[in-house]
């Protein structure tokens, strides 16, 4: 919401200054979001007189002036058309930046004639469009003084950001008013905002009882000159009784309550004044006729939307109706849109002309050649609108007002603004005022107790001064603090709300600080079992020597493709590349790993925590990837080396030991997934059905996809599927006693059929004697001739006694025949 | 006689003093101590001398026998010193050449904060909370009074699940993803009875893709819900919170009313920053020469029809809410200047700004961690 100083001021009258008013709006919740000055750009340019033209001796279309800007002739190179001997411009001299030609003036020679500077454009100042000659100021203009102050273009711009629930600061009168209540001056009535032509002061003047919407009569407001009403009347403007019958309007359907509508014959549409097509311009609206800027001037000044008809291209009445499916119209901004049942036109006998608060129709708008039009000011049903602008993705300033609720008691008036502006600026006959159906002007009274401000809102504020605050923003409070919020404040509906009226005006800042009381009770662990566990991978990984990425939570569909698709995708991603909720985080690190490559890293170590969105849930999982070179090459290890499955199996089993996991009772198996090489992955596994991880090398085609052409190993490791710790013993740890005795170490070499594998034969091993053999253990694995040989360490470990021989026997027996059942024979 | 002996051990000392190495000396002990050694023999001739001749010969033969011995014994000892150090003088190596360097690896920014925000908050009493991703539009924008025909919606750049059919159960039917970390707020106060003292840290996503914006970004978010919790409790809690996580006293707020559908009062937050060699350093008045205020939180009083929302009775509890952004956390208090990298997964990068695993946030020993 953009509007300028000057404007603010037909509002309010105050003597604060602009920083004071922008420090203002900030403390009351209307966030200032800059100021800008066009003056600023415009202050070197002066009033100059041309005092003689001649033409340029080498080219037809340029001339050579005299100019004077103060300091005497100065000779100056021109190509405009309208430049002539005694015209009065805006000269800008060398050293000039020129804002509108993003260019800074110097001496220079045009076609070998010597130009000090340029007599400029509309267009080049950026303060119009009119490019077909230089300015024309009136002859009386002052030469040598500065343009810009000549011009009054030193009004500076004020950008508001108005959060959604005020639909009142969408005018500037609403701003003006919480300024007012702010302490920083005071709300001049509605009529003095607009010059006496327009609306006589006189208009405003009336008193409350004769108001022309008073509220229902509630509670709140029974005291019979309460404030709201004053205040109704500061902002009452008399509507024009005009002659004969008002325009033939309706409403038939509940999205629009109220329609009110006002003809005016005989009107010649121009072009608006220069007041307010100079503000139009500054808050960077385009000035299009007198009929369309009334209009937007009016929905800025005072936050109500309009819209005006030419009258020559209706046939029939006007009605607000329910628009049947398929319907079309042609907007105003060029697009054609289908409607639907539910959406709200205005409509006559032939077509639709208007998408009900949001945009009008292009086939019955204003344009030179009107000479009478139908004035609406309707109320639209905010759901209904919102709901519409949502369906046709269709955003315009009447949309921005009328779903977040505009005023329901200000339609009379602000058809009578629209009127009176209309009548002044462009003529006419005033017809007489047709108002079909009637706004929801029911009232909320809310019953309130002013110690809430300090219980709630933290700010002691003596009962009196709420009342203050809360009259000049126009609630009316009664005796019994029971409160009426203003017609404007759709967003009031409970106690809370009127705290924050209350502690925004007084101000926020003023709110002391007060301590949390300490939580009762010893300080018990505040992160839950899966926090810690996460934390304590993560802390494990990175020790471990890997870097830790966060990559986003979306993939390409092609990269989720991989790891079976994705199970939720964006209707609206940014990109096709962030558009799949990602089946596993390898895809993200692969991307993330083929940037490192294609950067020159030698080496690429990642892992991430994060969520893999399935469709039974969001499943915490660490992803993990090693690729480009296990060890560099060196002076003691020679030659770089790779990683194998074997280093991604270490990293798997280190975080899962670190994650508390029995890893001593996992299972190694197959079946890792399409994403892995098929000879050279597994999974680790906690009986056979719970995956606590994949591991492995990467399938080649996968890496393909990632533009990787080396080995990649890569680990997913699933922290939801890591048992719960089993019997919480609190801090009490197991009684033990180191054994008497050493352990006895006894190797075994066998000869094994190739199918089987290393886990088999040491868990065959283990089990030989349990009483005995406490661990077992491959310390080499050899092929030859066909043949593979596989050699294990038993350890056991005696109890009470050492063993015998005899004992020792028994167990190397037990365990080659346990060998020998799985096909292994002893090596000779 | 005596002279014999003297002959004797002048001449053996002299040998095993001149035995150039361990072989040669053993020759000298042979020689000398052996079976047929010459001090071997003459204390066999003890066994054929009268007891008088005795008493005068056994200690001279035994003093020689003993001198010998020790002599050899010294011998010995300084000839193997000799060899070691022999030994390890060819051993040496060049100490100078490199070693293999065992990586180092990095916690993330974004982890190390929040494990910094936990640390904080669980010196206040606040537990950490979590919540789904993909969530349903009662818990993301209803039950925090965002009805579907709000402007606010529009304004939450909402990422929307394809193929999710219009309609169903809004509790229950997963639409979109969220656009806070608020949800979190509902879920809590939906499962667990109050007083509730929680943050929620987590990913949240919106529809927005520019210098300073990512599609997915990481809030925090704050919660308590209690008997009696009014806007000076949350302007201490910001305060304290701010305090602990730039570790300085001067840190200065600014509370702006502002409007979020889910609090009344609502107050966005301004830190003071001051301008030190061109780089904004949170610390000090915002109204100071080289000042500035730079928003950073969104908070408030959490609504009424929130918490009935919940199914608490607003009239019993009341609290605050707040949310703030993790990752421009992160950028203000580590001089991170480019959101985006943070997502790229740029080793040089994350070795740059990236954390030691052992640098774990304590309140003893610090919860930042000094460049």
């Amino acid at each position: 919401m953009k509007f300028t100083l000057s404007w603010l001021h037909q509002h309010l009258d105050t003597d604060a200054s602009l920083t004071a008013i922008v420090e203002g709006l900030t403390r009351i919740g209307l966030e200032v979001e800059g100021v800008t000055d066009p003056g600023a750009a415009l202050a070197p340019f002066r009033v100059a007189r041309v005092l003689t033209a001649e033409r340029h001796p080498q080219a037809d279309k340029l001339q050579v002036l005299s100019v004077d800007a103060g300091d005497g002739p100065m000779q100056v190179v021109c190509g405009a058309p309208n430049a002539r001997a005694g015209l009065v411009g805006v000269f800008g001299a060398p050293g000039t930046y020129v804002p509108g030609a993003d260019i800074t003036l110097k001496v220079a020679a045009i076609r070998g004639v010597e130009s000090n500077g340029m007599m400029c454009s509309a267009r080049e100042l950026q303060i119009g469009e009119g490019h077909d000659g230089i300015i024309e100021l009136p002859g009386d203009a002052p030469v040598g003084d500065s343009y810009a102050d000549y011009a009054g273009l030193t009004d500076p711009v004020i950008d508001v950001s108005i959060t959604p629930n005020r639909q009142d600061c969408m005018g500037v009168r609403g701003i003006a008013r919480d300024l007012a209540a702010a302490g920083l001056g005071t709300l001049k009535p509605l009529a003095d905002a607009y010059p006496d032509a327009v609306i006589p002061a006189a208009t405003s003047v009336i008193p409350a009882q004769a108001g022309i919407q008073t509220r229902d009569g509630s509670e709140g407001a029974a005291t019979s000159a309460s404030p709201d009403s004053r205040l109704r009347g500061n902002d009452a403007v008399e509507p024009v009784e005009g002659q004969g019958p008002g325009p033939e309007v309706r409403t038939e359907t509940p999205g629009c309550p109220a329609f009110y509508a006002q003809g005016i014959t005989g009107v010649a549409n121009g072009e608006a004044p220069e007041w307010m097509r100079r503000r139009l311009t500054a808050i960077g609206q385009k000035p299009i006729s007198a009929l369309v800027d009334i209009t937007n001037y009016v929905m800025i000044d005072l936050g109500r939307p309009l819209h005006v008809y030419d009258r020559a291209k209706l046939t029939g009445p006007l009605v607000a109706r329910a628009a049947t499916a398929g319907e079309q119209v042609l907007a105003l901004n060029g697009k054609t849109y289908t409607l639907t049942v539910g959406m709200t036109v205005i409509a006559d006998a032939v077509a639709v002309h208007d998408i009900g608060g949001i945009m009008g129709g292009e086939h019955s708008g204003v344009s030179d050649g009107t000479t009478d039009v139908i004035v609406e000011c309707a109320y639209f049903e905010p759901e209904a609108i919102a709901r519409t602008g949502q369906a046709l993705a269709l955003t315009s300033d009447a949309r921005q007002r009328f779903e977040r609720g505009v005023d329901p008691a200000f339609l009379d008036a602000g058809l009578a603004v629209a009127t009176r502006l209309i009548l002044a600026l462009c003529g006419g006959t005033a017809s007489g005022i047709t108002r079909a159906g009637e706004p929801p002007l029911a009232t909320r009274t809310i019953a309130y107790d002013p110690d809430l401000a300090e219980t709630l809102g933290g700010l002691a504020v003596a009962p009196e001064r709420q009342r203050e605050i809360l009259t000049s923003l126009g609630f009316a409070v009664g005796d019994d603090w029971r409160v009426t919020p203003p017609t404007w404040r759709r967003d009031i509906d409970g106690p809370a709300d009127l705290v924050e009226e209350v502690i925004r005006i007084e101000g926020i800042d003023k709110v002391a600080p007060v301590p949390l009381p300490r939580i009762p009770g010893v300080a018990r662990p505040t992160a839950t079992a899966e926090q810690k566990l996460e934390r304590r991978v993560r802390r494990a990984a990175a020790a471990r020597g890997l870097d830790e990425a966060v990559t986003w939570s979306f993939v390409s569909e092609a990269q989720a493709a991989p790891f079976d698709g994705g199970a939720f995708t964006l209707a609206n991603p940014i990109s096709e590349e962030l558009k799949v909720m990602r089946p596993s985080l390898l895809a993200g690190l692969l991307a993330a790993t083929e940037r490192n490559l294609r950067r020159g890293a030698g080496s690429v170590r990642l892992f991430e925590i994060g969520r893999r969105y399935l469709e039974d849930g969001e499943r915490p999982t660490l992803g993990l990837i090693l690729a480009g070179d296990r060890r560099a090459r060196g002076w003691q290890g020679g030659k770089a080396a790779g990683y194998d499955a074997f280093d991604a199996k270490a990293e798997a089993l280190a975080l899962l030991a670190a994650a508390g996991a029995p890893v001593d009772n996992l299972q190694v198996m197959g079946e890792a997934g399409d994403a892995f090489h098929p000879g050279q992955s597994g999974t680790l596994r906690l009986g056979p059905k719970t995956v606590l991880a994949r591991f492995g090398m990467l399938h080649p085609a996968l890496l393909k996809a990632f533009d990787l052409d080396g080995a990649v190993a890569a680990v997913e490791l699933y922290l939801d599927a890591l048992p719960a710790k089993r019997g919480a013993t609190g801090f009490m740890r197991l009684a033990y006693a180191p054994p008497a005795l050493q352990p006895v170490r006894r190797d075994f070499a066998f000869l094994v059929p190739a199918a089987l594998t290393a886990d088999a034969l040491v868990r065959a091993i283990r089990g030989a004697d349990k009483a005995s053999i406490v661990a077992a253990r491959v310390f080499d694995v050899f092929e030859r001739d066909g043949e593979k040989s596989v050699a294990v360490e038993a350890i056991l470990q005696p109890g009470d006694k050492s063993f015998t021989e005899a004992e020792l026997k028994a167990v190397a027996d037990k365990v080659v025949a346990a060998a020998t059942k799985l096909g292994a024979t002893l090596r000779a | 006689m005596n002279d014999d002996l003297d002959h004797m051990r002048a001449h053996m000392l002299a040998a095993v003093e001149a035995a150039p190495g361990l072989d040669a000396l053993d020759a000298v002990r042979v020689d000398a101590l052996g079976k047929q050694g010459r001090i071997t023999q003459l204390l066999k001739t003890l066994g054929g001398m009268t007891p008088e001749q005795r008493l005068v010969e056994g200690p001279r033969i035994q003093g020689l026998r003993e001198a010998v011995t020790t002599a050899i014994a010294t011998r010995k000892a300084a000839l193997e010193d000799a060899a070691l150090n022999a030994r390890l003088a060819a051993e040496t190596l060049d100490m100078t050449l490199p070693v293999d360097a065992t990586p180092a690896g990095t916690v993330h920014p974004v982890s190390q904060v929040m494990d910094e925000l936990a640390e904080i908050f669980a010196d206040l009493g606040f537990a950490v909370a979590t919540g789904p991703e993909i969530e349903t539009d009662w818990h993301n924008f209803s039950a925090l009074n965002i009805p579907e025909t709000h402007p606010a919606r529009a304004m939450h750049d909402t990422f929307y699940l394809a193929g999710v059919e219009p309609g169903g159960d809004e509790r229950t039917v997963k639409r979109v993803l969220r656009t806070h970390t608020s949800p979190v707020q509902i879920r809590t106060m939906t499962s667990q009875a109050p007083p509730i003292r929680i943050i929620a840290p987590g990913r949240t996503y919106r529809s927005d893709s520019d210098a300073t914006h990512t599609p997915m970004f990481h809030q925090v978010e704050g919660l308590v819900i209690d008997r009696g919790i009014t806007m000076g409790h949350l302007k201490w809690t910001l305060e304290t919170f701010l305090k602990a996580f730039f570790e300085r006293d001067d840190i200065v707020l600014r509370l702006r009313p502002s409007y979020f559908p889910f609090t009344e009062p609502s107050a966005e937050v301004d830190v003071g920053y001051t301008v030190v060699k061109g780089k904004r350093v949170i610390g000090g008045s915002g109204d100071d020469t080289d000042g500035g205020w730079m928003e950073v939180l969104g908070s408030g009083m959490v609504h009424p029809k929130v918490i009935a929302a919940c199914g608490l009775d607003p009239a019993e509890w009341q609290g605050f809410a707040f949310g703030c952004g993790i990752d421009r956390l992160a950028m203000l208090k580590y001089g991170i200047d480019d959101l985006r990298a943070f997502f790229d997964g740029d080793i040089r990068w994350l070795k740059h700004y990236g954390f030691a695993s052992l640098d774990v946030p304590t309140l003893s020993g610090g919860v930042g961690v000094a460049a």
